[in-house]
């Protein structure tokens, strides 16, 4: 039943790693930038729920689609002011722009929020339930069943809508796509800011049950990147797949090995998938 | 650039070998030492992240494997911390091989993402190992037991085994500058597509690449070993090692000779400052100082300073030569 009840528990959490991974996937899909400083914006997302609920009282009903506005606000913001510019220069500016502003963001919060953990109260969403015989947490179901639903959504706004289309297209072709009218730039920047919000809506749904600190985006860029890798290149399909994959695979690990070797199972496995399958799950080879 | 590019090699060299006996006193002497290995390992990062446009975010990796290797030869054995120089150097070009092989056949982000996620598991597997001294770290001799030991009071003697190492380092990258190398390199920096079609073995010369890099880099490791006589996780396999090397040798210029000796000299007393007037706020405040730097750079400037020194020379040059010809034209007009 215990192990049971790790195996939800780390589907769950798995499904909240798709959620911001499906972001990453976004924009390294669409164009081949990626964004090291992914789990920095998860991070902020977290401090947004944890100031809005502290400052004005706010709920997760509330505080979770704040902190998807202001990330999606600065994924446009560091598109424009930043990634657009670095997009065709040479591959030191595109790695190192993004490394850079991981630092600065990671580190901007430690003066600003000093290193200490901060928490949300724990009965801010409710209590254990008991799931015929196994016990979830409400914050981590909470969590997992709202980061699946988005998941999904954010599948169907690129497969179901015009501007899904219209991002596609110009990931498929830039040339073409603007031959058809569509404007590259906008989509670009519409691709970053979406992916601002899977990341800011993600660490707001992680704030309620996870604490919360500076440091928190370290691990979490790199659960991104496996993700991404292992569901492969540009999948929103591959990255809800491998979510719960690395969740479970975490969740299994730390039950097994111990805490710490939750990451470094994480970690490894990254290196074994370059090896063995670097296209990923669901990757063109 | 001097006409005569010898006299400025010599003037370069007289400058470093000079500088401990004009500056003296402790606080001098351990920063220039300081500058100097910064300068090692920077260098050493440049011939992957430079001048194979590979770039790794995870150096520390190579920079730690060096630096424990010496001081668990003395906890083993009580060795001399120098037989460890070359076991940290065989690790670090197995740890190349680990990332490099795969990575190198995939587009450059792989590489990158590699790096860290590699770096930052080999820091939590030592931070937690009891026998490389888990959290705590390592500690080398206390006393010098002989000259093999590498132990001194004064830094002046460092000083000079660092800019040695530098030496042939440097002297090293030029000649392969010209070398087969340098050139698959510099083909595979400016298009790997175009690159592997004119028949450069591509992923090859990535790896051979790396794996000098790594080498060099572990050797700045054992070097940092040696001087501080005790290593621990944070100060060698932090993340914090990693960037210094990135912004060094893109501040300078990546890809060229000077570039990460130029960007020590103005970041490493840089960072002293910062560390000696905020205290442990410093070294958060270098963090937030080097992401600004590395983020303006990468959108205004990415080949450093070096480039933006050669391109106002040779603005300055067109300029001159603009005036001579209409000087020369108006002397014909009179005549």
């Amino acid at each position: 039943m215990i192990l049971l009840q790790v195996i939800v528990g780390g589907l769950l959490i798995g499904a909240v790693y798709a959620l911001f991974s499906s972001g990453l996937t976004l924009i390294w899909g669409m164009m081949n930038v990626i964004n090291f400083a992914h789990g920095e914006f998860v991070m902020l997302g977290m401090y947004a729920a944890f100031w809005a609920f502290t400052l004005a009282g706010l709920g997760p009903a509330a505080f979770a689609p704040l902190a998807a506005v202001l990330l999606f606000i600065l994924g446009v913001f560091v598109y424009l002011a930043l990634i657009r510019h670095v997009m065709r220069g040479p591959m030191l500016a595109q790695i190192l722009s993004t490394f850079g502003l991981l630092l600065l963001l990671r580190y901007s919060a430690f003066w600003a929020f000093t290193a200490n953990f901060v928490t949300l109260p724990d009965d801010l969403v409710g209590a254990s339930i008991n799931l015929g015989g196994i016990l979830v947490s409400a914050p981590k179901l909470l969590a997992g069943v709202v980061a699946i639903l988005l998941t999904a959504g954010m599948h169907l706004l690129l497969t179901r809508t015009a501007i899904g289309s219209q991002i596609l297209a110009v990931a498929e072709d830039r040339q073409a796509a603007m031959l058809m009218g569509i404007k590259p730039d906008h989509m670009q920047a519409l691709a970053w800011g979406l992916s601002g919000a899977s990341a800011g809506i993600a660490g707001a749904l992680i704030a309620t049950f996870f604490p919360i600190s500076p440091t928190v985006g370290e691990s979490l860029t790199i659960i991104a990147f496996v993700t991404v890798t292992l569901g492969g290149f540009g999948s929103v399909p591959g990255a809800m797949i491998a979510g719960l994959l690395i969740g479970l695979i975490e969740s299994l690990s730390a039950f097994y090995f111990g805490p710490i070797f939750q990451d470094v199972v994480v970690y490894g496995l990254f290196v074994v998938i370059l090896w063995v399958r670097p296209h990923g799950l669901l990757g063109k080879a | 650039m001097p006409r005569k590019p010898i006299i400025g090699w010599l003037a370069l060299a007289a400058v470093l070998i000079g500088f401990p006996l004009v500056f003296t006193g402790a606080y001098y002497e351990q920063l220039a030492a300081f500058v100097i290995l910064s300068a090692i390992s920077a260098s050493a990062w440049n011939l992957v992240g430079g001048y194979a446009g590979q770039v790794s975010v995870g150096h520390a990796v190579f920079f730690g494997a060096g630096a424990y290797m010496p001081l668990l030869f003395y906890k083993l054995w009580e060795a001399s911390p120098l037989l460890g120089f070359p076991a940290g150097i065989a690790v670090s070009v197995v740890i190349a091989v680990v990332i490099g092989v795969p990575t190198f056949r995939l587009s450059g982000h792989y590489f990158s993402m590699a790096t860290i996620a590699v770096a930052e598991l080999i820091r939590i597997l030592v931070s937690d190992w009891d026998f490389l001294g888990g959290a705590i770290g390592l500690m080398g001799p206390a006393t010098s037991r002989g000259w093999w030991d590498l132990v001194y009071r004064s830094s002046v003697p460092y000083y000079y085994i660092f800019l040695a190492v530098l030496a042939v380092l440097l002297y090293i990258t030029h000649r392969m500058e010209r070398s087969r190398l340098g050139y698959y390199l510099r083909a595979i920096r400016a298009g790997e597509r175009a690159a592997r079609s004119l028949g450069v073995p591509v992923s090859r010369y990535k790896l051979y690449a790396l794996m000098l890099s790594a080498g060099f880099t572990s050797l700045a490791g054992s070097l940092y070993a040696v001087k501080f006589g005790f290593v621990d996780p944070g100060s060698t396999l932090g993340i914090l090692v990693s960037v210094q090397m990135v912004v060094m040798a893109a501040l300078g210029g990546a890809g060229r000779l000077l570039g990460p000796l130029l960007g020590a000299i103005i970041l490493v007393p840089l960072q002293t400052t910062t560390n000696t007037f905020f205290g442990g706020a410093g070294t958060g405040l270098a963090f937030i100082l080097y992401g600004g730097i590395i983020m303006l750079l990468s959108r205004f400037e990415p080949g450093g300073l070096l480039e933006l020194w050669e391109r106002y020379q040779a603005r300055r040059e067109a300029r001159m030569a603009k005036e001579r010809a209409l000087v020369g034209a108006g002397e014909d007009h009179a005549a």
